[in-house]
C-alpha cells in the first residue's frame, strides 16, 4: 500500500468515525463543538436564534424573568430607567386582526451599527457572532443606544450591588443582551430559551447558525423567516418566522 | 588683580553658616525619622488571611508584583475571546480567598480590601463584579 493510499484510507475512516453516531441524537462532530474553557470563541461557529412567533403566548413573560433571574437584573420600581435586555413586544394587524406577541433583544448583528459608533471599541463583536459590551473600556455615551434600531441596549444610571459572579455590570456603562454568553462558553445555552421550553411553549430555538445539523438550523430550513428590519441589511442572529 | 576666595561667591566660605545649615539638616532628619516610627506604629498592617492553604496559581512573590497584570490579561482573553479558566480570573480570586465569615474579599479584614487600603489604592473591581464567592452556577448543556 502506497503511503497517499493508506492517508487516504485514515481520511475515510475518520470522516466515517466523525459521522457515526455515538448515541441517538450525538455524534462525535456535536461533542467536538463544544468549546474548552481553554479555547477562544471560533468564527466557525456563529451562535443565533429563532423566534417562532406562532408558538409564543401573548401575556407571557417567562423569557423576560428568566433573563432578569440569570442575569441579576432588578426591578427597581423606576420602568423609565431600569436596564432591560429583552422585552415582550405584541403587534397587531390593525386591517386583518392578526395579532402576535414576541420577544426582542439584541439581535447580534453580523454588521453591528452599535459597534460602528463605539468611540472607544468597548462595543464589539465576537469572533462567534455575539455583541457585547466590553464595560472595561465603555465610558457610557451611550452612542450605541442611539445608533440600534431594536432598542436593544440600556444605560445603568444607578449603583447596583449583589451582581452575579458570571454578569458583572456597574453603573455608568451600556449593556444589552449577551445571548447569556457565559452559559454558551460553557455548552449550554440562553436562560430565555431554557424558560420558554420549560413552560412548553418551544418558541426560541437557539444554536450554531452555521451549522447545517443545529436545531435551529433546521428549523430555519423548514420554517419561512426573516430578520426584523431587513431592509437596514445588517444580518442579524436572531432571526423571526411568523410576522 | 587678585583671583576671588573659589566658595565666596555663594557664601559657602562662611564657616558659621555652614555649620548652622549642617544643624538644620540634622533636625529635619530626626523629625522625618521620628514621623515615620510614629506613623508606622499607627498604620495598621493589612491583614492577609489564607484560610485555604495550598498552592495559589502563582508564587507569592509574584502574586504580590504582578496580579494586576495577570487579571487584565485575563479579564481582555475572557471578555474579547470567551476564555473562561480559572487560573487568573477575578472569580477565581474570590473563590478562594473570600473570608469564611463575610464570604467576601472586601472589608476592613478583607483579603483584597485590607491589602489595598493599606497601600492606598482604589479598588475599582467590585463596584461591577462579585465580591462574594460564587454559589455553584445553574445553566445546562445545550
Amino acid at each position: 500500500m502506497s503511503g497517499c493510499d493508506r492517508r487516504g484510507f485514515l481520511g475515510t475512516a475518520a470522516a466515517a468515525l466523525a459521522g457515526a453516531a455515538l448515541a441517538p441524537g450525538i455524534r462525535l462532530i456535536d461533542l467536538a463543538g463544544a468549546r474548552a474553557p481553554e479555547e477562544p470563541a471560533s468564527d466557525k461557529v456563529r451562535w443565533g436564534m429563532l423566534v417562532d412567533t406562532t408558538k409564543c403566548a401573548t401575556g407571557c413573560d417567562d423569557c423576560v424573568r428568566a433573563c432578569a433571574r440569570e442575569n441579576g437584573l432588578r426591578d427597581t420600581g423606576r420602568p423609565r430607567t431600569d436596564a432591560q435586555w429583552i422585552r415582550k413586544i405584541d403587534l397587531k394587524d390593525p386591517r386583518r386582526g392578526r395579532q402576535l406577541s414576541a420577544p426582542v433583544m439584541c439581535q447580534h448583528c453580523a454588521h453591528p451599527p452599535c459597534v460602528d459608533v463605539c468611540p472607544t471599541g468597548a462595543s464589539f463583536k465576537r469572533a462567534d457572532g455575539i455583541v457585547l459590551v466590553d464595560k472595561h473600556t465603555c465610558i457610557g455615551c451611550r452612542y450605541c443606544v442611539m445608533a440600534c434600531p431594536y432598542k436593544a441596549r440600556s444605560f445603568v444610571h444607578e449603583d447596583l450591588a449583589g451582581q452575579k459572579p458570571e454578569v458583572p455590570r456597574g453603573k455608568g456603562t451600556v449593556e444589552g443582551c449577551t445571548l447569556c454568553v457565559h452559559r454558551v462558553d460553557r455548552g449550554g445555552g440562553p436562560a430565555c430559551v431554557e424558560a420558554c421550553d420549560a413552560a412548553g411553549h418551544g418558541a426560541l430555538v437557539f444554536g450554531d447558525l452555521n451549522d447545517p445539523e443545529s436545531a435551529v438550523a433546521k428549523r430555519l430550513r423548514e420554517l419561512p423567516n426573516r430578520a426584523l428590519r431587513a431592509d437596514l441589511r445588517l444580518d442579524p442572529g436572531v432571526r423571526y418566522s411568523g410576522v | 588683580m587678585s583671583a576671588p576666595p573659589a566658595t565666596s561667591r555663594w557664601g559657602w566660605g562662611n564657616s558659621g553658616v555652614k555649620r548652622r545649615i549642617a544643624l538644620a539638616g540634622l533636625v529635619v532628619a530626626a523629625i522625618a525619622v521620628a514621623t515615620w516610627a510614629v506613623g508606622a506604629s499607627q498604620v495598621a498592617k493589612p491583614v492577609v488571611a489564607i484560610e485555604k492553604p495550598g498552592e495559589c496559581v502563582e508564587a507569592t512573590e509574584v502574586m504580590r508584583r504582578e496580579h494586576m497584570k495577570f487579571l487584565a490579561h485575563q479579564r481582555d482573553r475572557t471578555m474579547r475571546e470567551g476564555v473562561r479558566t480559572k487560573a487568573h480570573s477575578l472569580a477565581g480570586c474570590v473563590d478562594c480567598h473570600a473570608s469564611s465569615k463575610t464570604g467576601s474579599v472586601l472589608g476592613a479584614e478583607g483579603f483584597c480590601q485590607s491589602c489595598h487600603d493599606y497601600a492606598g489604592i482604589k479598588l475599582d473591581c467590585f463596584e461591577c463584579h462579585a465580591s462574594q464567592r460564587a454559589t455553584p452556577a445553574p445553566g445546562g448543556r445545550r
